[in-house]
């Protein structure tokens, strides 16, 4: 199997601030978002984090995103370090979640082009690339309608098409499926499923159980910042289903409480 | 029904009062702007009046009546001179840079005023005091000695006149038309300007920056190859295009509508300004709009919201305004050059330099070559705040 991702000790706190300490219910000062995570995931695969809310899989993803710095420790993508070379990084990856948003006064045909642009893809290219996306998706008929005016799904459709602007080899996807419809969660996955068979490595995080049993070819399992188990999903499930093992594993690291 | 507008105007309370912000910005900042900017017009005020009152004026006396002497005496920081006003004198007078006031007295005056009856219907005895109004000093001196001439006429029941006009063309204020204008529009433009670039900047640039960050479309960018630096350079240069186009728009408004304004029509007055004073109000503009733009961009970008960017903004725009203010507090613009090193004060003097036809090219060159720097500065910072996760992502 050729590596394309490999995380070693990554870390990131946040300080509290009083505000931050009042809703947490908390006296600390800082709290452990990452805590010394490591793993490694393979090119043409899907690697699926895990984890309760709270649990550090977006605080991942946005550090292997280079959105924001680790505190400790430094993965790497397809050889780039996203400590000390984030652009070239940003340049091979592409990112989606639902913090990220598209300018409402834009249409998907422009921000196609805009984001391409940024990218430095030949027009030419830009042009096949966006008339294909556009069609998989259904885009082409909203494909002038400014963003403010489509409809959720549509929109969580061009952010998706939006962030694949320039065919990466290595994308990252917090939470695709949520707050979509069956029919458009159904057509995000549907197209996971088509990059991987297309030989795109794809690193998702969820908390949604089946996906993970649907989509992943290895899991990481994160609980409290730590990554609890990693591997296969035979190996991590070890004959369960994926949502027994996970409340097992929480169990034994919360000591019961859940 | 009672209790429930009770409870409607308890929830409202709630809401404004567990606002720290909105309550600082709708309680406590207005009375804070009033507090500072009548301060600074006071203070302002104060230092024209002692500016003028330091700077000595040559009162010039034909035929000083002993009844009036004693006036003349009293007005403070002048060296009176007995002697002949002739036509030459006044006529020197044009020179707007001569700490100059020339009076002259009917001969005999005091016998005359004595003997002149009012119902006569014949022209009273006749004082004429010349002086320049576009020069402070002796703009004020011919008050002081005026308001002081008319109060000594009132206890004298009118029994003569102070520069009463027996023809059309007499005049007694020997500022030229240009100069008349000049003062104005120097008081006036520098800060219209000021505050029309600041308009079209605050339309835009918290938008552009806080709200791309309240819209998450910041953070889509950011995952981009895009180089942080390109990317605030991208935003200062549009946004002040905009705004700049905006300033412009104002501009073409006020330079029409200000000669009907003023009257300079009715008054004979036109705009009298060279290509060079046109061409360093436009570089001016240029480099203002540009540190504006970027300024308001850097307190956008530490802002979480558009809401909050206006906040912090607004302590900024105090400072501007009263930049804008200071023209007309100030008898002349500044000699030293390193005055024109503080952004928007700068722009102002050098502003109003122009309009007051009185422009030097160093300190011009010494305005845009600060401003530049300090836009520089700016979008560095700014560059490195795209880069802090701590200002971008902050909640």
């Amino acid at each position: 199997m050729n590596e394309i991702l490999r995380v070693e000790g990554l870390s990131k706190t946040f300080k509290l601030s009083r505000k931050q300490q009042q809703i947490e219910r908390t006296d600390r000062k800082e709290i452990v978002a990452v805590d010394n995570l490591s793993f490694t995931a393979n090119k043409g695969e899907i690697f699926g984090l895990l984890g309760p809310n709270g649990a550090g899989k977006t605080t991942t993803l946005r550090m292997l995103a280079t959105l924001i710095a680790p505190d400790k420790g430094d993965a790497f993508i397809d050889g780039c370090s996203i400590v000390s070379q984030p652009e070239q990084v940003r340049a091979k990856i592409g990112f989606l979640t639902s913090e990220l948003k598209l300018e409402d006064f834009f249409t998907p045909n422009y921000l196609f082009d805009f984001f391409s642009q940024l990218y430095g893809i030949d027009p030419e290219v830009v042009a096949k690339r966006k008339a294909k996306l556009f069609e998989r998706f259904g885009i082409d008929k909203f494909a002038e309608v400014k963003v403010a005016n489509l409809s959720t799904g549509m929109k969580q459709k061009t952010s998706l098409v939006i962030s694949l602007v320039h065919d990466p080899e290595f994308v990252i996807f917090d939470e695709p499926t949520n707050g979509l419809d069956v029919l458009t969660a159904r057509t995000v996955t549907d197209y996971l499923q088509e990059l991987r068979d297309e030989g795109k490595t794809i690193i998702l995080s969820t908390h949604i159980f089946s996906l993970v049993e649907r989509l992943c070819d290895r899991v990481g399992v994160i609980i409290d910042g730590r990554m609890t188990a990693c591997g296969t999903l035979e190996e991590v499930c070890n004959g369960m289903t994926m949502e027994d093992r996970f409340f097992e594993m929480y169990k034994e690291v919360k000591g019961g409480e859940e | 029904m009672k209790s429930n507008t009770l409870t409607i105007i308890k929830k409202e309370f709630a809401r404004f009062f567990g606002d720290r912000q909105m309550l600082f910005t709708t309680v406590l900042l207005p009375g804070i702007l009033i507090y500072l900017i009548y301060s600074f017009m006071g203070m302002g005020m104060k230092k024209m009046v002692t500016d003028g009152a330091n700077e000595l004026v040559t009162l010039c006396v034909e035929n000083l009546p002993v009844s009036v002497a004693p006036i003349v005496d009293d007005i403070p920081a002048t060296m009176t001179s007995q002697q002949i006003v002739s036509q030459e004198d006044i006529e020197k007078l044009e020179d707007k840079n001569l700490n100059v006031v020339l009076v002259r007295f009917p001969e005999a005056f005091d016998e005359k005023v004595a003997i002149y009856d009012p119902q006569s219907g014949m022209a009273a005895p006749n004082v004429e005091i010349y002086y320049n109004s576009a020069n402070n000093a002796s703009s004020r001196v011919y008050h002081m000695l005026e308001a002081s001439l008319s109060a000594y006429e009132n206890q004298l029941s009118n029994r003569f006149d102070i520069n009463r006009a027996d023809n059309v063309e007499a005049h007694f204020d020997m500022a030229s038309q240009d100069d008349v204008l000049g003062s104005i529009l120097s008081k006036l433009i520098p800060m219209l300007i000021l505050m029309m670039l600041f308009s079209g900047v605050m339309a835009i640039a918290p938008s552009a920056i806080a709200g791309e960050k309240e819209r998450g479309t910041i953070a889509t960018l950011l995952v981009t190859p895009l180089r942080r630096n390109e990317l605030a350079l991208g935003k200062v240069v549009s946004l002040s295009g905009i705004a700049l186009m905006s300033g412009i728009s104002s501009f073409i408004g006020i330079a029409l509508s200000l000669p009907k304004m003023i009257q300079a029509d009715a008054e004979g007055m036109t705009l009298n300004y060279t290509f060079n004073d046109y061409l360093v109000i436009l570089l001016i503009i240029l480099a203002t709009v540009l540190i504006m733009a970027s300024a308001v961009s850097l307190l956008s970008a530490l802002a979480k919201d558009v809401k909050n960017a206006g906040t912090m903004i607004t302590p900024f725009m105090l400072v501007v305004v009263l930049c804008g203010l200071m023209p007309m507090f100030q008898s002349s613009t500044p000699e030293n050059l390193t005055a024109y090193l503080i952004p928007f004060y700068n722009a102002v003097q050098v502003m109003t330099a122009v309009f007051a036809h009185e422009m030097k090219w160093m300190p011009v060159i010494v305005t845009l070559a600060a401003n530049v720097v300090y836009t520089g500065v700016a979008v560095w910072g700014l560059t490195r705040m795209f880069n802090s996760e701590k200002v971008m992502f902050s909640k």
